[in-house]
């Protein structure tokens, strides 16, 4: 029951966050799309005319941007595959009785708080380093030649890394929907002579399948912008082995100071995350009307 | 419900349960080991690592060498504002989204959370340029402001989610027994809605001090929070594991211990409230 003076005050307390996100969102992105029309260079002083789409067609024909669009699949799809099947199966073990749970499901979910430069350098130096790194030794000590695995398998390397940051992400949200299945649906099928694995195709995956949904959507949008964890450890080489569509614009824009290519390479990100977006919104969006 | 388990199963499921979680975690455990050995010692097999010498002088280092707990500060400071601010305007707006809706709520709900979709690189420049022209690249101030605006779509649907949970008859109750629209926020909402305000701003503050695309991109030396900090060790003359150790466990500590406590936030906060 909202009286008009309640709506007018309900107005008043949403308005001033939508005004900042408004500003935040409307007058940035406008200023990257006129970016992207200029030829504009920070380097190159003076006036900056107007070329229409020329920066599109140097971002996109540049070999590079091919290479970081296949780079940026390749690590969205990879981590995305190994988080998702690591987390059902780690899901289904920590939802077992077993002693100790807690502290068990505290240290699978320790790595997501873990602060992604942080992740990335103990990965880069205490393990994958080929001289002083874990693994380094453990080749050594079983009389093999040590793996340099950020210059020869760099992207590889990296979806590894940032499993290992997402895989208690998706194991955490699996944990909690497998939690809230309904257990005599399993006895009943247990009774009824349904083995385990038959159990879980047709009765818990099912269950699963809303949010593995969810899992994937949302860590799409934080994986096409993985940024940190290459700029600390390959700065997207060698060459471009390693380079996303986030680390190729800043460089295009913040070492280059290309300003209109790498305007038109975000506003291609954009585009490509909204595609990952609107499926999303589409799932939130009928929560909210349950 | 419990089920009737035979203990040698539960054993089974005991070991293989702590061994993959300790293998998860090993990471973790391994800096916390690295971070009390000597430099020399540190980069040695990992069998002769855990017989050499334990010492704390890499924390001493950590801060004589580099000025650590001004970066720690940063991090704090950058942390907590940002979130401060973001509740400031978050909470009358997840308030009066909650309970006096309108036809185009679940827009602006929407709307609010698409913001949070757009990739930071496609607004680089723009804040990049913004903060140069204002004299604010490498401030706390424009990482504090960036940070809350970065937040602010999970911090109002945070609480919209948690203020809906709150029964309205509660406010038509007191709204019967002449309280006014101050009284009622702040004996009625206020306290019910304690809890859901402290998981938002606990989960905020860890996206905050986590963060690393804005932190690195718009900050130097004076303003760089740890997430930066930390970032300066990446080149190749920095390879000095115990330091780089003990630097990590500092400032992973206070948000691992603040994770612990926010497990359920977590799945309510980054799945806007799909997986409950």
């Amino acid at each position: 029951m909202a009286t008009k003076a309640s709506r007018i005050a309900a107005r008043a307390m949403i308005s001033p966050s939508v005004v900042l996100l408004l500003g935040w969102m409307a007058i940035p992105l406008g200023m990257t799309i006129y970016f992207s029309l200029l030829r504009y260079n920070l380097l190159m002083p003076g006036p900056k005319p107007f070329v229409g789409l020329e920066n599109y067609a140097f971002f996109m024909t540049n070999p590079a941007f091919t290479e970081a669009l296949v780079n940026t699949l390749l690590l969205v799809g990879g981590v995305l595959l190994i988080t998702i099947i690591g987390g059902i199966l780690l899901a289904l073990l920590l939802d077992l009785p077993l002693w100790g749970q807690g502290v068990v499901r505290i240290m699978v979910i320790a790595p997501f708080f873990v602060m992604p430069t942080v992740s990335a350098l103990v990965w880069k130096n205490m393990f994958l380093n080929p001289v002083n790194g874990l693994f380094g030794h453990a080749a050594r000590a079983l009389g093999l030649q040590p793996f340099d695995f950020l210059a020869d398998a760099p992207l590889a390397s990296l979806i590894g890394i940032v499993s290992w940051q997402w895989l208690p992400f998706a194991t955490l949200i699996l944990l909690t929907a497998m939690q809230s299945l309904d257990r005599e649906q399993l006895e009943a099928a247990e009774m009824d002579g349904a083995n385990a694995l038959r159990r879980f195709i047709h009765i818990t995956l099912p269950h699963l399948a809303r949010p593995m949904t969810v899992v994937v959507l949302i860590q799409t949008i934080f994986l096409l912008s993985i940024f940190a964890e290459i700029f600390v450890t390959t700065s997207g080489g060698p060459g471009n082995a390693s380079t996303n569509l986030t680390y190729l614009i800043y460089k295009e824009s913040l070492l280059s100071f290309d300003v209109g290519a790498g305007s038109a390479g975000g506003v291609i990100a954009v585009i490509l995350a909204n595609i990952v977006a609107i499926f999303l919104m589409r799932m939130i969006g009928r929560n909210l009307d349950r | 419900m419990a089920r009737a388990v035979s203990t040698p199963r539960k054993i089974v499921n005991t070991a293989a349960g702590w061994a993959i979680g300790l293998l998860i975690f090993f990471p973790i455990l391994w800096i916390a080991v690295l971070s009390f050995k000597s430099e020399g010692d540190a980069i040695l097999a990992p069998l002769d690592v855990l017989a050499s010498a334990w010492t704390f002088e890499s924390y001493g280092l950590v801060q004589s060498r580099s000025d650590y707990f001004g970066h720690f500060w940063n991090s704090v400071i950058i942390s907590l504002g940002s979130t401060a601010l973001g509740l400031l305007v978050a909470v009358p707006a997840a308030w009066a989204m909650a309970f006096v809706p309108g036809r185009r709520t679940k827009d602006v709900l929407l709307w609010m959370l698409s913001t949070k979709m757009l990739p930071p690189v496609g607004v680089l420049l723009p804040i990049y340029l913004i903060c140069q022209q204002l004299g604010l690249l490498d401030t706390r101030v424009a990482l504090v402001a960036v940070m809350m605006m970065v937040n602010l779509p999970i911090i109002v649907w945070m609480l919209y989610t948690y203020f809906r949970e709150i029964p309205a008859d509660i406010l038509e109750a007191a709204r019967m027994d002449g309280a006014g629209l101050r009284e009622e926020v702040l004996f009625v909402l206020l306290p019910m809605a304690v809890p859901g305000i402290a998981s938002t701003m606990l989960l905020n503050i860890i996206l905050a001090w986590n963060e690393a695309f804005w932190t690195l991109n718009l900050t130097a030396a004076d303003a760089a929070p740890l997430t930066a900090f930390i970032a300066s060790y990446s080149s190749p003359e920095g390879l000095f594991y115990a330091k780089l150790s003990a630097a990590s466990l500092m400032a992973i500590a206070p948000i691992l211990i603040m994770g612990w406590f926010s497990q359920k936030q977590l799945v309510r906060g980054l799945t806007f409230g799909a997986v409950k």
